[in-house]
C-alpha cells in the first residue's frame, strides 16, 4: 500500500506540472494586461510599459515559464502582481477559511444526503421518496446565488437568527493560531468566538451544501436500490433480520463505494468552486481570491492558487481510494 | 407682571430647546465604526497603489504636506503650515508643522519629507520598489517636473521645479502623497504595505485579508484627536448583501449603492443617504479614426440623438445630473454658458443626411461590464443609448466583455463607440481637461489642436483668473467640435445608520473619519 501511495504521489508531480503549464499559457492567452488593470482608466503608454517592466512581464514567455518552474521547485510561488504579497502568504491567509467552509458543507451534505437517500430507497415510490427526490431535484438546479440571498434575507434580515455575512463578528478578537476559527476558538477556549464562528458558518455551509447534498442523496438512493435487489439481501431478509439492520449492516457497505467517489469529487469541487457562496457571504476564502485574481490578471496568484487546488483535489482522491479499502476489504492496492 | 412672566416662560422654553439641541448634537467620544465596502484594500502604502479602497484607509493613517478642506477641494495646510513661491514659480518653500511624530515615534521633520519625495521620484532610490503610478501621472515621470527637494533646516523644505506647474499644490494634497515614517519603510522593506506608519489621526492595528482592517485612535495626534476609538473596514463584495448587513445593523456605513437600492435606503427610518459632491464624468465617445466618426456632422447627429436627460433621470437613481462638459460644474473653470446639444431626433437625422448618410449606418457600442462610480449601470445605459440611436437610423450593436479585456481592447482602438468615464484626483480642471485634451486621447484618438494649446498653456501659469479664462474657452472649442458626448456627473452615494454623525462626504471619493461619532441610542 505504501508503494501505491508513493506511486500516486509521484504521478501527482506530473499532473501539477501539466496544470502549471496549462494555466500559465491560458492566463496569457486571454486578452487583458495586468499592468492595465492595475492602472485602470488612468493608464498611459509609458505607465503600462513601466509597470510591465517592474512586474517582469516584458521577458519572452518561455523565459517567464522557466523562471516560474525554477521558483516553484525551490518552494517559491512568487509575489502577487497586484498586492506584491508572497503568493504562498496570500493563499495561506484564505485556505483555512475555504477548508472550514467546505468541510462543514460536505459533512452536512454527506450526513443529510446519505440519510435522505437511505430513507428514499427503503420507502421506494412512497410519498416521502417522491418528496425527497423532488427536493433534491430542486437542490441540484437551484441557482446558488439566489438561494444564498434568499437565506440571508429570510434568516438574517427578517428573522435575525443568523448574521448576513462574514466569518466572525469584527468586534471579536481571536488569535489566529491555525486560521481555522472553529479550531482556534476551541484551542484558546474562547467560547464566545466559537459560537460566533459557528453561527456565521451556518448559512454559507447550508448554501454550499445544497448541490452536493442533492447529488449525494440521489446517488445513495439509486446505489442502494440496486444493492437491495441483490440476492444476498433477500437471504438476509429471509433470515428474519429487521429491515433497518439489513440496510445498515449489509446493503449500505456495498452501496457506499459510488457514494464515496461522488462525495470525494464534490468535496474537491467545493474547495475550488465556492466562489459564489464566498462572494455572497463575503467569506474570505480561496474562491473569491482566485476570482478576483483572474479578473485582475494576477498571473502568479492564479497559478499558485490553481496548483494548490489541483494538489488538494488529488490528495482527496487518493484519500477516497484508500477509503475504499476500509469499506470493502476485497479492494487491495499493490 | 403678566408680560414679565410671559417673557420668562419664553426664555425658559428657548433655553430648554437650546439644551436639548445642544445635547443631541454634542459629539460623543468613543465607539467603533464598521465601514462596509465592496473590496479589500490592495495595499496600505499609498504611493504604490491605485485603488480607491486602499486610499479610503490610508487617508486616515497618513497626512500629506497639504490637505483638501473637509468640504471642498480647496487647499488647506497639512503637515506644512505655510508655503511661499518665488516669482518665477520654480522655487517653493514649505514651513513644516512642529511637534509631530509618526505612530512609531519617529520625529516628523524635513529629513522625513525629503526621504519620502526622493523615494517616490527617483527610480534609483533603494526603497523605490513597485509601481509609483500616481507620482508618475501627477508629476510627469521620474523625477518628473520636480527637479529637487532639499531640507533647508529641520522644519523647512524647498522644492525646485523644472517648469512652473499650476496643479503642483493641488497634487501635494492628494492622499497618494501621504508622508510615511522613513524608519518603518526601512524596517519593513517589501512588507511595508501591510505595516503602514504615518502621522494621521488613526493608527494601524490589524489587517486580515478580505476580512477586516482595524484602525485605532492615535492618542498622540498633534491636532484635534479622533472621536472614534476604532474604525473597522470590512469587505462585503455583493452590493445587496452589503445593504442587508447595514439593515441588520452589523455595519454602520456602506460604500456604493446601486440606483435600485436608493429608494430602499430613503424609505428606511433607520438609515440615511449620504451623497458625495460630484467630481467625475461618465461619457459616450468613439474612435475618430474609424468611419464615420471623423465627420463633424455625424458627431453632431449622435449628440442630438441621445436623450441624455431621460437616461440620467431613469437610470441614475437620482444621483446624477446630465453633463454638458467633461469638467464637472463643481470645479472652478467650469463654463456654464456652453449650451448642450439638445435632444432632437429630427435634427440628428438632418445632420446624418448632411454627412451623406441619410439611412444612418451600422456600428458597435461598447459598454463596460461593471458599474463604475460615474456610471452605475452601464449595460442598461448602453441599451437606452442604443434605442436612441436606432430611432435616427444608427444601428449600434452592444458589445461587452470583462473589465480587463475592455480596458485593453479600447486602448488598442478596436471599438467604434464606447462608454467610459473619469474620476478627478486633485480638484484642478487640469486633471480633467489636460488629461483628455492636452494630447491625442488614448482610446478615442481624438485631438483638437486648439484645445491642446489652451490646456497646455493653462497648466504652465499660476494666475488662477487667467487659467479660468483658458479652461472656459477650451470648453467652448470642444463643444463646437462635438469632441464627445458627456453623459452625466454623479454624486456617488453612501448609506449610513442614522446614529452616524459628523460624516463629511468628500468629492475625492474618500473621507477622513476623525470627525465621525456615533450617537448613543
Amino acid at each position: 500500500m505504501l508503494q501505491y501511495v508513493i506511486r500516486r504521489t509521484l504521478m501527482l508531480l506530473y499532473v501539477l506540472l501539466g496544470v502549471s503549464l496549462t494555466i500559465f499559457l491560458l492566463m496569457r492567452l486571454i486578452p487583458g494586461d495586468p499592468a492595465l488593470v492595475m492602472l485602470g482608466e488612468r493608464a498611459t503608454a509609458e505607465g503600462i510599459a513601466d509597470a510591465r517592466r517592474s512586474l517582469g512581464l516584458e521577458q519572452p514567455l518561455a523565459v517567464q515559464y522557466l523562471i516560474y518552474v525554477k521558483h516553484i521547485l525551490t518552494g517559491n510561488l512568487g509575489r502577487s502582481l497586484h498586492t506584491h504579497t508572497r503568493v504562498a502568504e496570500e493563499l495561506w491567509a484564505r485556505f483555512p477559511a475555504t477548508i472550514e467552509l467546505s468541510l462543514a458543507a460536505i459533512c452536512l451534505a454527506g450526513g443529510v444526503g446519505v440519510l435522505a437517500g437511505i430513507m428514499s430507497a427503503t420507502r421506494h415510490y412512497s410519498l416521502l421518496d417522491t418528496g425527497f427526490m423532488m427536493l433534491s431535484l430542486a437542490g441540484v438546479s437551484m441557482p446558488i446565488f439566489w438561494l444564498g440571498l434568499v437565506l440571508i434575507w429570510t434568516f438574517a434580515l427578517l428573522l435575525g437568527w443568523f448574521p448576513p455575512s462574514g466569518r466572525l463578528d469584527v468586534r471579536i478578537v481571536l488569535d489566529p493560531l491555525t486560521g481555522f476559527y472553529i479550531l482556534d476558538s476551541l484551542l484558546t477556549r474562547h467560547w464566545q468566538a466559537f459560537w460566533n464562528a459557528l453561527w456565521h458558518l451556518t448559512l454559507p455551509a447550508v448554501t454550499l451544501a445544497t448541490v452536493p447534498l442533492a447529488i449525494i442523496a440521489r446517488m445513495t438512493r439509486s446505489s442502494l436500490l440496486e444493492v437491495l435487489h441483490q440476492e444476498y439481501i433477500l437471504t438476509a431478509r429471509s433470515k428474519g433480520l429487521h429491515e433497518w439492520r439489513v440496510v445498515t449492516r449489509h446493503a449500505i457497505r456495498n452501496a457506499l463505494i459510488p457514494i464515496l467517489t461522488i462525495g470525494g469529487l464534490q468535496f474537491g469541487m467545493l474547495l475550488g468552486g465556492a466562489i459564489l457562496t464566498e462572494t455572497i457571504f463575503s467569506w474570505p476564502g480561496l474562491g473569491r481570491l482566485l476570482y478576483n485574481a483572474v479578473l485582475s490578471r494576477d498571473y502568479p496568484l492564479v497559478q499558485g492558487g490553481t496548483l494548490l487546488i489541483a494538489a488538494t483535489f488529488a490528495v482527496i482522491n487518493l484519500a477516497v481510494d484508500l477509503l475504499y479499502m476500509l469499506v470493502n476489504p476485497k479492494i487491495r492496492y499493490e | 407682571m403678566r408680560s414679565r412672566l410671559g417673557i420668562l416662560l419664553v426664555v425658559l422654553i428657548l433655553l430648554a430647546i437650546g439644551v436639548s439641541i445642544g445635547r443631541a448634537q454634542a459629539p460623543v467620544k468613543g465607539g467603533t465604526l464598521v465601514f462596509g465596502r465592496g473590496a479589500d484594500s490592495v495595499g496600505l502604502d499609498p504611493a504604490v497603489v491605485t485603488d480607491g479602497e486602499s486610499f479610503r484607509v490610508t487617508r486616515n493613517i497618513y497626512e500629506s504636506l497639504l490637505e483638501y478642506k473637509r468640504d471642498s477641494t480647496d487647499i488647506a495646510p497639512g503637515l506644512a503650515e505655510f508655503w511661499v513661491t518665488s516669482a518665477s514659480g520654480l522655487e517653493w518653500s514649505f514651513e513644516l508643522r512642529r511637534h509631530v511624530t509618526f505612530h512609531d515615534g519617529t520625529p516628523f521633520n524635513a529629513e522625513a519629507v525629503v526621504f519620502n519625495f526622493e523615494r517616490w521620484m527617483s527610480e534609483q532610490h533603494p526603497y523605490h520598489k513597485g509601481v509609483f503610478e500616481y507620482w508618475k501621472s501627477m508629476f510627469g515621470g521620474f523625477p518628473g517636473f520636480v527637479k529637487s527637494v532639499r531640507a533647508i533646516d529641520e522644519f523647512t523644505v524647498e522644492f525646485t521645479l523644472e517648469k512652473p506647474m499650476a496643479p503642483f499644490l493641488a497634487n501635494l494634497a492628494m492622499p497618494m502623497f501621504g508622508i510615511a515614517s522613513p524608519t518603518a519603510i526601512k524596517r519593513h522593506g517589501d512588507d511595508y504595505f501591510k505595516n503602514p506608519v504615518g502621522t494621521g489621526p488613526f493608527r494601524f492595528r490589524e489587517w486580515r485579508k478580505d476580512e477586516r482592517i482595524v484602525l485605532e485612535r492615535n492618542p498622540e495626534y498633534w491636532g484635534e484627536k479622533a472621536l472614534l476609538d476604532r474604525v473597522i473596514f470590512r469587505a462585503i463584495v455583493d452590493n445587496s448583501a452589503r445593504l442587508l448587513e447595514l439593515q441588520a445593523g452589523s455595519i454602520d456605513v456602506m460604500e456604493f449603492l446601486t440606483p435600485d437600492d436608493i429608494p430602499t435606503v430613503k424609505s428606511d427610518a433607520n438609515l440615511q443617504l449620504v451623497l458625495r459632491p460630484s467630481m467625475n464624468v461618465g461619457y459616450l465617445w468613439w474612435n475618430v479614426e474609424k468611419a464615420p466618426f471623423g465627420k463633424l456632422d455625424v458627431r453632431r447627429a449622435i449628440a442630438h440623438a441621445v436623450n441624455k436627460p431621460a437616461i440620467v433621470e431613469k437610470l441614475f437613481g437620482g444621483i446624477g445630473i446630465p453633463a454638458t462638459n467633461m469638467l464637472p460644474p463643481s470645479l472652478w473653470g467650469y463654463n456654464e454658458t456652453v449650451a448642450d446639444d439638445v435632444y432632437d431626433p429630427g435634427k440628428a437625422r438632418d445632420y446624418l443626411a448632411k454627412a451623406g448618410l441619410p439611412n444612418g449606418f451600422k456600428t458597435t457600442l461598447w459598454a463596460m461590464p461593471n458599474p463604475r462610480p460615474y456610471m452605475p449601470q452601464p449595460t442598461k445605459i448602453a441599451e437606452a443609448i442604443q434605442a436612441d440611436l436606432k430611432a435616427v437610423g444608427i444601428q449600434a450593436e452592444i458589445v461587452t466583455m470583462d473589465w480587463a479585456t475592455y480596458l485593453a481592447k479600447t486602448r488598442q482602438g478596436d471599438q467604434d463607440m464606447y462608454m467610459l468615464g473619469w474620476t478627478g484626483d486633485n480638484g484642478d480642471p487640469d486633471n480633467f481637461l489636460y488629461w483628455f485634451f492636452g494630447q491625442k486621447e488614448t482610446r478615442s484618438r481624438y485631438y483638437n489642436a486648439k484645445a491642446a494649446q489652451l490646456t497646455a498653456k493653462a497648466q504652465a501659469i499660476l494666475d488662477q483668473e487667467e487659467r479660468t479664462r483658458l479652461y472656459r474657452e477650451a470648453q467652448i472649442v470642444l463643444k463646437e467640435d462635438v469632441a464627445n458626448v458627456p453623459i452625466a456627473h454623479t454624486t456617488p452615494p453612501l448609506a449610513a445608520k442614522n446614529t452616524v454623525k459628523g460624516y463629511i462626504p468628500h468629492a475625492t471619493g474618500g473621507e477622513r473619519l476623525d470627525t465621525v461619532w456615533l450617537e448613543k441610542q
